[in-house]
């Protein structure tokens, strides 16, 4: 009877690695506190436009007069919670339409560094030769660039060869593009390390006996065991992503201010730090430590936690 | 050996060659080089005439063919805005980029080597966990936020630095536009120097960190402890060299970040070097300065890169085996 059991508990079920990562999150209040962060980031940013107390299209909501007024608690204003900025917009407001703005961009991205990143890996891995040296080798060189430099040449030709009106109708479009298409071989490296590894299981060499094609192999056999890897990058990528948005907004090549992410939001507040007025700058900066503090520590703790090897370099 | 070496320069040369066709299509792509050379009132066959002698109109391969030459020859056209060979703009703001960003790397090295060892000798001790603590904060904040509570604490609250320009600089060999000499230059290099540096701190104190600990549990140090070497001279002699060698490796490869780091602090601080020049070139659609920089910074990041790489397969003979079964 014992041994039925114990045969029973070592049967790997299915979402046990789910319940793995489950039951070992719980027991760490400071990774459950950053996931809690996560949701309600996320949460806050979906529901932006039911929680803002302003409308941002409403052609009401910039008003001069209301300019740089300084959060409720100094100014004892209560129309703006968080005070307003240069242009008199009600900073709450405009915070929460960023934080989407920055989630998305930043999401989107790493959705396509991912998706980009695991393709490239497994056919690399699975492969092999000629075809993994050479993707290898591209993999090494668009490391070996930053992707922030990367992004910050290319938004600058961009940007250049639309002229800046018409690039900031397409700024998100090609924020995304561009941060997605240039940090792919960290995924892609990883992938192809796990790869290489479960290349040799008997499970593989099973399932190719059976005449099951190249293709299903890579996707519905070998993947799902290379996932806990790519669940440790994908965290930290959102977090680099949204950073590498916000300095190239920053810097003027991301969002415009008439739609400002949380990086165009600190770049506008800058300019008014000299004249006193610091919350428009120390607001969303903070929103966006926050942020990107929470996804950091998630991604620590389940690389502490699953313990993968993730091949920066 | 040779064979990795040669590798090695193909990869570079490969990666010069990307950078010279993208600024090349920049260049190519972006304005009319018949609109700048002339005035409004020239008629269309005029204009079309100059388009062929300037063999405007020959295939891309051609025409980049004749870019390449020239390029290689050290032209890489006339700024729009500067009216100068691209060049030597670009030659002008190189020295106040790496005074910057050398101020910087000592910084990072004379901080974090310490900070690092400590934390990988005593990671129970309190100052340990409160370095590893901050390190962690400090990789989420961004280097811009860095800078510019820098600016607002130092120069707004307290005035103790000037948060913009260079200040006062001296000549040195007619060529050396240099801030160092000058008390003036070099209140003005705290700031940004600093903040480039916080920002890339909290990655290299982590790093060494983790190194040291690898090298602590092997083998060899194990046999100094016994052979009763003093601690000091174990930490410092026979477990930092082997934890350095990685962390130049990674260092190398950050000089993409650098790179970039030092855009943003340029453009923060308005230091007259190479990235502020870049979004200025940029702002004003300068093509030629904007393709004269990629190559520039092209180059001297693939020499970093591959510099890096040769030193680290003479001084690891590993990768070296590596690299031959390969």
């Amino acid at each position: 009877m014992r041994e039925i059991k114990k045969d029973l508990i070592h049967h790997p079920v299915p979402g046990s690695r789910w319940s793995h990562i489950w039951s070992g999150f719980i027991g760490d209040k400071l990774a459950v506190f950053a996931l809690f962060i996560f949701i309600f980031y996320c949460l806050v940013s979906f529901l932006a436009p039911l929680l803002a107390p302003f409308d941002l299209n409403d052609p009401a909501f910039i008003d001069l007069i209301n300019a740089e007024i300084a959060p409720s608690w100094i100014s004892q204003d209560y129309r703006f919670l968080l005070g307003t900025d240069a242009q008199g917009r009600d900073l709450l407001s405009i915070i929460l339409y960023g934080t989407r703005l920055s989630l998305t961009i930043g999401l989107c991205a790493v959705a396509i560094q991912a998706t980009l990143g695991i393709c490239i890996g497994l056919i690399a891995g699975y492969s092999g030769g000629r075809i993994d040296n050479f993707l290898m080798r591209c993999a090494d060189i668009q490391l070996s660039f930053s992707n922030m430099m990367v992004a910050i040449v290319f938004l600058a030709i961009f940007q250049s060869i639309f002229g800046i009106a018409m690039y900031q109708q397409l700024a998100m479009v090609i924020l995304i593009l561009v941060i997605g298409l240039s940090e792919w071989p960290l995924f892609a490296r990883t992938v192809r390390a796990s790869v290489l590894a479960e290349k040799q299981q008997e499970y593989v060499d099973a399932a190719r006996v059976m005449g099951i094609s190249s293709k299903r192999i890579m996707f519905r056999h070998i993947l799902p065991n290379t996932l806990s890897p790519i669940l440790v990058i994908f965290t930290v990528q959102i977090a680099n992503a949204i950073v590498t948005e916000a300095a190239l907004s920053f810097l003027g090549l991301g969002m415009p201010v008439t739609e400002p992410s949380l990086g165009s939001l600190i770049s506008d507040g800058f300019t008014y730090m000299f004249s006193g007025s610091w919350w428009i700058c120390v607001i969303p900066s903070a929103t966006l430590i926050i942020l990107i503090l929470a996804m950091n520590m998630l991604g620590d703790w389940l690389r502490d936690h699953l313990n993968p090897k993730v091949y920066k370099d | 050996m040779l064979i990795f070496l040669l590798r090695r320069l193909i990869q570079a040369c490969f990666v010069m060659i990307i950078i010279s066709v993208i600024s090349f299509a920049v260049q190519d792509k972006l304005g009319d080089p018949v609109q700048q050379m002339v005035g409004l009132t020239v008629p269309q066959d005029e204009r079309d005439q100059l388009r062929e002698e300037l063999g405007l109109n020959d295939g891309f391969i051609i025409q980049y063919w004749r870019f390449a030459t020239r390029a290689i020859q050290g032209d890489l056209g006339t700024s729009y805005y500067y009216k100068q060979p691209t060049l030597e703009v670009i030659f002008q703001k190189v020295p106040a980029t790496i005074e910057l960003a050398f101020c910087a790397i000592i910084l990072v090295v004379l901080v974090a080597t310490p900070c690092g060892v400590l934390a990988a000798i005593k990671p129970k001790h309190l100052i340990s966990r409160l370095l590893m603590i901050i390190s962690s904060i400090g990789l989420s904040v961004p280097i811009f936020i860095v800078a510019i509570f820098m600016v607002y604490l130092f120069s707004i609250e307290w005035g103790l630095a000037p948060s913009f320009g260079r200040g006062q600089t001296t000549e040195i060999f007619a060529i050396w536009d240099s801030g160092l000499f000058t008390k003036d230059g070099l209140h003005h290099l705290l700031l940004p120097s600093l903040s480039l540096a916080i920002a890339l701190m909290p990655i290299f104190i982590r790093l060494i960190r983790a190194e040291m600990m690898e090298v602590l549990q092997s083998e060899y140090i194990r046999f100094a402890w016994s052979k009763g070497l003093s601690a000091p001279r174990i930490y410092f002699i026979h477990a930092l060299k082997n934890t350095m060698l990685p962390v130049i490796t990674v260092g190398g490869i950050q000089a993409g970040t650098l790179v970039a780091y030092t855009i943003l602090t340029e453009t923060i601080f308005q230091w007259p070097g190479m990235g502020f020049l870049f979004m200025d070139a940029v702002s004003r659609v300068d093509t030629p300065l904007i393709s004269a920089y990629l190559i520039v910074v092209g180059a001297m990041f693939v020499i970093t890169n591959t510099l890096v790489d040769v030193i680290y397969g003479l001084v690891n003979p590993t990768v070296r085996l590596a690299s031959h079964g390969s």
